[in-house]
């Protein structure tokens, strides 16, 4: 079951032949399966799929994501996602089930250029992407620093299980929230651990391939604060 | 002072050409990926003479949005000759031959590119060429290739294009400027070498069907030839290496 095969692939390198489901980044054509994009193919259980390692973000449902208000309508703001569709706020979601357009000023809320935590509700072809802030720890984002990283790198930012993330965040008393969608936000109360934690992430970016990154990024954060 | 062009020997007794390569020989070809910070993907390109920079955009919102389809995205591409790519300045404005290879280009591109995938949207394809030799639209299908890679957008495979041509009653690889200008016939192709398939095929002259099947298949080894430069150029970029 542990026996993940992997390799690195470009668009057209044939990953494998057989009777494997094809998913993520890969099409078949007859029997063989082919890699999409650039990226790591991994062929597990019965599965293939290639870890993309450029590329835009696709929303997907339940994402966690930071979007920024670029306009509003009478009935719903308009986000950048990051992504290549803008994400729709509705105004219900934020003056509750009794919104009322003839009353309610949605720039009283959410002006343009705030930022948002949110959730991708629903993404589908036909339409652009729904986004709620209708839950938990989602809503409007008072403070911090935007960086923006790119897509295919979040997991790296975050590490195995947080790893990466909690180094960072351990060793410049920051607070990090990232969003899938390559949109991360830096909020510290001293300048000194917020510059330190907005260096780490660009190194983070940079050098996501390299192994042994978070025992590096230790290192550095480490020697830098002496 | 310079030769009189019926004075070029296009192909002597020892089947050498007019630029010291053999029959079947490509010019040389470098191809470097992610050149450009600012567009999503981006690839430069040296075919023989020709220097060609691809940047590509997108998938990204379609301006004006009366061009965008509700079921799958567009592909758009300029190909263009900047003023000094020639010997005599070529006006910048888009001719009639680069708007006609920004077409090609572009239908060449489309059955590789899975803009299925993302509809409403738009991915821009931009090639200026920087110097012109012959071969100047292979070379920028190459570059655009890599380029629309770089940028991550999903592809059903790598397109790599070669030209072959007939150069005194011979049918040669890769035919370059003065070959093009006095040669018989000259046949750009496209070909995606994983699926086999061809993309584009044009023929500027006359061939037998003999010749016209020894043409393509010349060519399309050229193009294998090609896609094994443009995956270096990848790898490179992304992996560090050009090894396996």
């Amino acid at each position: 079951m542990d026996d993940i095969k992997r390799k690195y692939v470009i668009p057209g390198d044939v990953i494998t032949t057989g009777p494997y489901r094809a998913e993520d980044n890969v099409h078949l054509f007859g029997d063989k399966i082919i890699a999409t994009t650039v990226g790591i193919s991994e062929i597990y259980d019965s599965g293939v799929r290639v870890i993309p390692l450029t590329g835009v973000y696709v929303p997907r449902i339940d994402d966690f994501i930071i979007g920024m208000v670029k306009s509003h309508t009478s009935l719903s703001w308009e986000l950048d996602i990051n992504a290549c569709y803008p994400g729709i706020l509705p105004a219900q979601d934020v003056f509750g089930r009794d919104f009322n357009p003839k009353v309610d000023e949605l720039t009283s809320r959410l002006k343009t250029g705030d930022l948002i935590a949110a959730r991708v509700a629903n993404s589908d072809r036909s339409r652009d992407p729904l986004i709620t802030i209708a839950d938990r720890d989602l809503g409007k984002i008072d403070d911090g620093e935007l960086i923006k990283i790119s897509p295919t790198k979040v997991p790296r930012l975050i590490g195995k299980r947080g790893s990466m993330i909690q180094t960072i965040e351990n060793a410049t008393k920051a607070q990090i929230t990232i969003g899938q969608n390559g949109y991360v936000v830096v909020s510290c109360e001293e300048a000194e651990g917020l510059l330190k934690a907005l260096d780490a992430i660009k190194i983070v970016e940079e050098q996501a391939h390299v192994p042994n990154l978070t025992e590096r990024i230790q290192e550095m954060l480490g020697s830098s604060s002496e | 002072m310079g030769v009189r062009k019926s004075d070029i020997v296009l192909l002597d007794d020892k089947g050498i050409r007019c630029d010291g390569r053999s029959i079947e020989e490509p010019r040389r070809i470098m191809i470097k990926a992610g050149v450009l910070k600012n567009a999503n993907g981006s690839a430069y390109i040296e075919f023989g003479e020709n220097k060609i920079l691809a940047g590509v955009f997108g998938p990204r919102d379609v301006h004006p949005k009366h061009l965008a389809n509700t079921d799958r995205g567009i592909l758009r591409c300029r190909y263009h000759m900047q003023p000094f790519s020639v010997g005599e300045r070529k006006n910048p404005a888009p001719s009639r031959r680069e708007i006609e290879i920004s077409k090609v280009i572009k239908e060449a591109l489309e059955p590789a590119v899975m803009l299925e995938n993302f509809p409403r949207t738009v991915v821009d394809v931009f090639i200026e060429i920087l110097q012109a030799d012959g071969g100047s639209r292979c070379a920028a299908l190459d570059a655009a290739a890599v380029a629309l890679a770089d940028a991550g957008i999903p592809m059903r495979d790598m397109v790599s294009a070669c030209a072959a041509g007939k150069v005194a009653d011979t049918i040669v690889l890769d035919i370059n400027n003065e070959e093009d200008q006095e040669g018989q016939a000259d046949m750009p192709v496209a070909y995606m070498p994983n699926l086999g398939k061809v993309t584009l095929v044009q023929l500027d002259g006359v061939l037998t069907p003999q010749e016209y099947e020894k043409c393509v298949n010349t060519a399309i080894n050229g193009c294998k030839l090609v896609y094994e430069f443009q995956k270096k150029a990848l790898r490179e970029k992304f992996f560090g290496d050009s090894s396996q």
